[in-house]
Parts: C-alpha cells; sequence; structure tokens
C-alpha cells in the first residue's frame, strides 16, 4: 500500500485490524466478514487474528522480549485444522533474535525492536500481517539489514502481508501488488508493474521526496560475465546489462530506470560508453514544467526525461521509432 | 514506653487504615479504568459522585453511611439480616468509612497512571488477542504500578487522619474504633488530657513520616523495575 505521508494508509490498518470503526463499508478477509456496516458486524480486534507490526514497535516495556513474544501465542486460537504448531523456535532463529530474549525492550536497537515485533505478532497465528512503515524510523544501514528478511517473510511463515510504506524502492523491491493511496482514496490497484509505471504513482512518490519519473520493468536474470563484473538481463523488449547483482540466472528482478538517465538516439550509437541500446516507439510527449517526459513503449513501458531543445532538433513526435540508451550504471535492480 | 492506651489506638489505626486501603484500592481502580477508557453517558455523574466524599463534609459522609448502613439502613439492614455483618459503630464500619473517604482520592491518583498509559500498547495487545479485560490486566495495570503506589499511599494516609465521616459512622468505641485522632479528640476533651494527648499528636507525626519514607524507597524500586535497563 502506497501513498504519501497522511494518505490514509494508517486509517485502513487500522480499520482492516478493528482498531477504529468506519463509518460504513465492509472489511473481509479470506471470505470471512471482519466488519459490515449494512449488517451492523464488527468483530474486535482480539477475535479479528489480524496481525500488527507498527513503526514504533510498540513492545511492551515492562516484560522481557521473551514474554513479549508469547503474548500472543498463549492467546492464539490455532486456525482451521490447528494444523499449525507454533513454539517460540518457529520466529526466534529465522529472526535472529535469540540472544535477546531475556532483554528489556528498552535496551534493544530499532532494528532489533523491529525484529521483535514481527515475530510477537506471527507468533498470534494471524490470518494477515501488516505492517505499517516498519522501517521508517530506522536509519539506511538498519533498512539494509532488514529487508531482505522482509522479502522472506511472507514464505516464510506463509502469511499473506500488507505492507505500509511511502518508500519506492521499499515497495518495488517487496511487493507483489500494489495498491496507489492517496487524499484517502484508492488511485490504483493491481500488479507492481502495472501501478509503478502510472505517471501518478511517480508524481505521488516525487511529492514526498522520492525519486523523479522513472519506469519499473520486471526482467530475469539472463546471466553474469563475471570478468567483465556485469549480469545481463532479460525483459519483453531485449535484455539489458546491469553491474553484477546477486542472484542466479532465471530469478526475477525489478528495475527501476530513472527518466532522466535515459537518452534517446535516432540510430544505434557507437563509439559511447553506454551499454545499453533498445529499440522503441514514441508513445506520448508530455510538457511537465519545461522538461518534456517521452512515453517510449519498448516491449515494456518506458519513460524518458529530456530538454524542449532535444525534442525540436529530434524532431520527435508519437509513432517515431527510436533508440534508448540507458547506462548500466544508472540501473537500480531489486 | 508506650500505654496500652496508645498501642491500641496505633494498632486500629493502622489496622483500620490497611483495611481500607486493601478493600477500597481495588473499587478505586475498577472505577479509575471506567472514568478514563469508558465512553458512556452519566460519566461526569459517576466522577462527580465518586469525588464528593472529596467535597462534602465528613460529617456528612459519616451521616450518610449511616443512614444507607446502619443496622436500620437500607443497605445496613439487608447485610445484617442476610449475612449478619454490623457495620455501624463495629471495627468494620470504621474501615468503611476511611474507605469511602479515601476513594477520591485512590481513584484520582490511579486514574491519572492509566490516562498516561500509551493506548498504542493497548492496541497492539488487542491485535495480539488479548480481550479488553486481558489488555487491562497484563498492559495497562501493570504499567499503571507507580499510580497504584500513589493511590495506595494516599489512600493510607488519608485513613490515619480520618476523623469526621469516623466518628459519626462508628463513634469512640475503645478496641474497635477509637483510632490515634479519635483518641486524641477524646483526651482533648478531659481535663488533664493535654499530655497524653500531645504524646499520641508526635505517635501520629512519626508514623506519617515513615509511611512516606516506605512509599519513596517502593516508588524508586518500581521505577528501577519499569525502566530497568536489563533482565526480566
Amino acid at each position: 500500500m502506497f501513498g504519501r505521508s497522511g494518505a490514509g494508509k494508517s486509517s485502513i490498518i487500522a480499520a482492516i485490524a478493528g482498531l477504529v470503526k468506519p463509518d460504513s463499508g465492509r472489511v473481509i478477509l479470506d471470505g470471512h466478514p471482519l466488519f459490515d456496516s449494512a449488517h451492523g458486524m464488527n468483530l474486535p480486534p482480539w477475535r479479528r487474528r489480524v496481525g500488527v507490526v507498527f513503526q514504533d514497535a510498540r513492545l511492551f516495556p515492562h516484560m522481557s522480549v521473551r514474554t513479549n513474544l508469547l503474548y500472543g501465542l498463549r492467546r492464539h486460537r490455532s486456525g482451521p485444522g490447528g494444523a499449525k504448531t507454533l513454539t517460540l523456535d518457529t520466529v526466534v532463529e529465522p529472526l535472529g533474535i535469540g540472544a535477546l530474549l531475556e532483554r528489556r525492550p528498552a535496551t534493544l536497537s530499532g532494528g532489533e525492536k523491529q525484529r521483535v515485533a514481527i515475530g510477537r505478532a506471527v507468533l498470534a497465528n494471524p490470518r494477515l500481517l501488516m505492517m505499517d512503515e516498519p522501517l521508517a524510523s530506522l536509519d539506511g544501514e538498519r533498512k539494509a539489514e532488514l529487508l531482505p528478511l522482509l522479502e522472506r517473510l511472507s514464505r516464510t511463515f506463509a502469511i499473506p502481508i500488507v505492507y505500509v510504506s511511502h518508500a519506492v524502492d521499499e515497495v518495488l523491491r517487496l511487493a507483489d501488488r500494489l495498491v496507489l493511496i492517496d487524499a484517502g482514496k484508492t488511485i490504483a490497484a493491481g500488479t507492481v508493474e502495472e501501478v509503478a509505471n502510472r505517471p501518478d504513482f511517480a508524481q505521488i512518490a516525487a511529492r514526498d521526496g522520492g525519486p523523479e519519473t522513472f519506469s519499473v520493468i520486471s526482467a530475469t536474470i539472463g546471466g553474469h560475465d563475471e570478468a567483465a563484473f556485469q549480469t545481463r538481463l532479460d525483459f519483453a523488449g531485449g535484455s539489458l546489462t546491469v553491474p553484477r547483482i546477486a542472484g542466479g540466472p532465471g530469478e526475477r528482478v525489478r528495475l527501476r530506470i530513472a527518466a532522466s538517465e535515459v537518452m534517446l538516439a535516432l540510430a544505434p550509437p557507437t563509439g559511447l560508453s553506454v551499454r545499453n541500446a533498445i529499440a522503441a516507439r514514441v508513445v506520448a510527449l508530455d510538457d511537465v514544467r519545461g522538461l518534456i517526459d517521452v512515453t517510449l513503449d519498448a516491449g515494456v513501458p518506458l519513460r524518458a526525461r529530456i530538454t524542449r531543445a532535444a525534442r525540436a532538433e529530434l524532431q520527435l513526435a508519437p509513432g517515431m521509432s527510436i533508440y534508448a540508451l540507458i547506462k548500466s550504471a544508472a540501473l537500480t535492480a531489486h | 514506653m508506650l500505654t496500652p492506651l496508645e498501642i491500641e489506638a496505633i494498632r486500629l489505626s493502622l489496622e483500620i487504615s490497611g483495611w481500607a486501603v486493601l478493600g477500597g484500592l481495588p473499587i478505586a481502580i475498577l472505577l479509575a479504568w471506567i472514568l478514563a477508557r469508558g465512553r458512556f453517558v452519566g460519566r461526569n455523574l459517576l466522577d462527580g459522585i465518586v469525588h464528593l466524599p472529596l467535597v462534602l463534609p465528613p460529617v456528612v459522609v459519616g451521616y450518610l453511611l449511616l443512614v444507607l448502613l446502619g443496622r436500620n439502613g437500607v443497605i445496613g439492614a439487608w447485610l445484617h439480616d442476610a449475612l449478619g455483618i454490623t457495620l455501624a459503630f463495629t471495627f468494620q464500619g470504621a474501615a468503611v468509612a476511611s474507605a469511602v473517604m479515601a476513594l477520591p482520592l485512590m481513584v484520582r491518583a490511579v486514574r491519572l497512571s492509566i490516562e498516561s498509559v500509551d493506548r498504542g500498547l493497548e492496541a497492539a495487545a488487542a491485535t495480539l488477542g488479548a480481550s479488553r479485560l486481558s489488555v487491562f490486566l497484563t498492559v495497562t495495570l501493570p504499567l499503571s504500578a507507580p499510580g497504584l503506589l500513589a493511590g495506595a499511599v494516599l489512600g493510607f494516609a488519608r485513613s490515619l487522619g480520618e476523623f469526621g465521616a469516623t466518628i459519626t459512622f462508628v463513634s469512640s468505641i475503645p478496641g474497635q474504633t477509637r483510632t490515634l485522632p479519635i483518641a486524641i479528640y477524646g483526651l482533648t476533651q478531659v481535663p488533664g488530657g493535654e499530655a497524653a494527648a500531645a504524646r499520641l499528636c508526635a505517635i501520629s507525626i512519626v508514623l506519617a513520616l515513615a509511611a512516606l519514607l516506605a512509599s519513596e524507597i517502593l516508588a524508586r524500586r518500581l521505577g528501577r523495575r519499569l525502566a530497568g535497563p536489563h533482565f526480566a
């Protein structure tokens, strides 16, 4: 769930968890109604089995980490069939919190607190786990530490996750589906590629200090060239070379390509350091505050940002065939 | 060193105050929780009723207790007939009078403490499967411990000094209801009693200081436990 601060993301979380009562509407989880104003139905939060990891962790300060973790476990009613047997060990190893068990929350770092909060929520055996900007209060290093863990989380514990963020790269790295929220309303919902390539997604992201206009492409790792320290990524419109990334061939990655890093040429270039030249067709040209955003069709949507002078010189018009040049070093792969 | 009369007065004062706090605090906690977290019509009225003993003349409270809980009172008659309990002019009655007078102070202290507990923690507990009562018992109450202690100390101190409602409801009965203040008052009413009264006054001061000191030490220990740097 992506949106600016104050867009209403946390309110949606609270409504799903049952912490606030919406004026009207329905909340349905896996076919079971949790809230339905038309039928006057409103399950209290403790009977919804919806776990929440809050931005500020909210560990109980008067309990040890162990007691915090066990808090939900002691109260959980196991799911239909009761096949799920949760113990402290379920979370301690995957989250790397074994050394913290006897500590008090006040003595933990921000990253440690979040890991304990995740473990506590998981042990309550939720049907849905919601995470409200769990990385927002952490510094860059702690974020980098926690991200791989979050990436694995849904699979590790087999729980669907609603993840709230206003950081573009976090969303691109973690999400399968994306819901764009602005001013309390859902603007768009769909796969990450569908939603992230909408112009309003980039606009909303940019307003909150996010990256400028960009396009998002999903690709698979084609192979590594160890000597050149680079990786070939295959996507619907061809292939791209990026500086060596982790992951085996066939693994899916997402690329965010900043529009300002895409250059346009009328013919395939020679004698340039640029490694990626992709044949594309011009779809649209938009004047954005004096600069031209060019929407291209390269098998996948691609965006370039050029000056008015460049448009005039290349005589760009919709329908034109062109080459998009992308500097390898400028690509961010997730 | 201490006369039998003095020992009796001290013992009665401590016992009655102790029972007043023991019996009154749970009621105070319940009322404080309802007032701090409840949303219902008549909350202000309940708040007002709880505070009445603080603003009414104690004699009025004592008189009301006599009317309600006396042998012929509405509740008193039932207590006597059904349970065989007599409150008027008994030790138990003195504890009830003290508890009623101390209740507003205890409720205030506990309520302030409950209101200062982060509601986000309560919400987190609810999402982990804890019912409202469970949240209160495992999160709100433990985190309100400083307020509970403050309420208990205030209530105990208030009970030690309780006079007006007590003398009206349970009178001055040696070995039953003749607490320190009531013994002091009695001594000042008889010729030549001043010296004995002065001794009891000194004892009262010592008791009050000891109670304050004890609460100070407890509060410090509690603070350490709640914010404790390491280990459960």
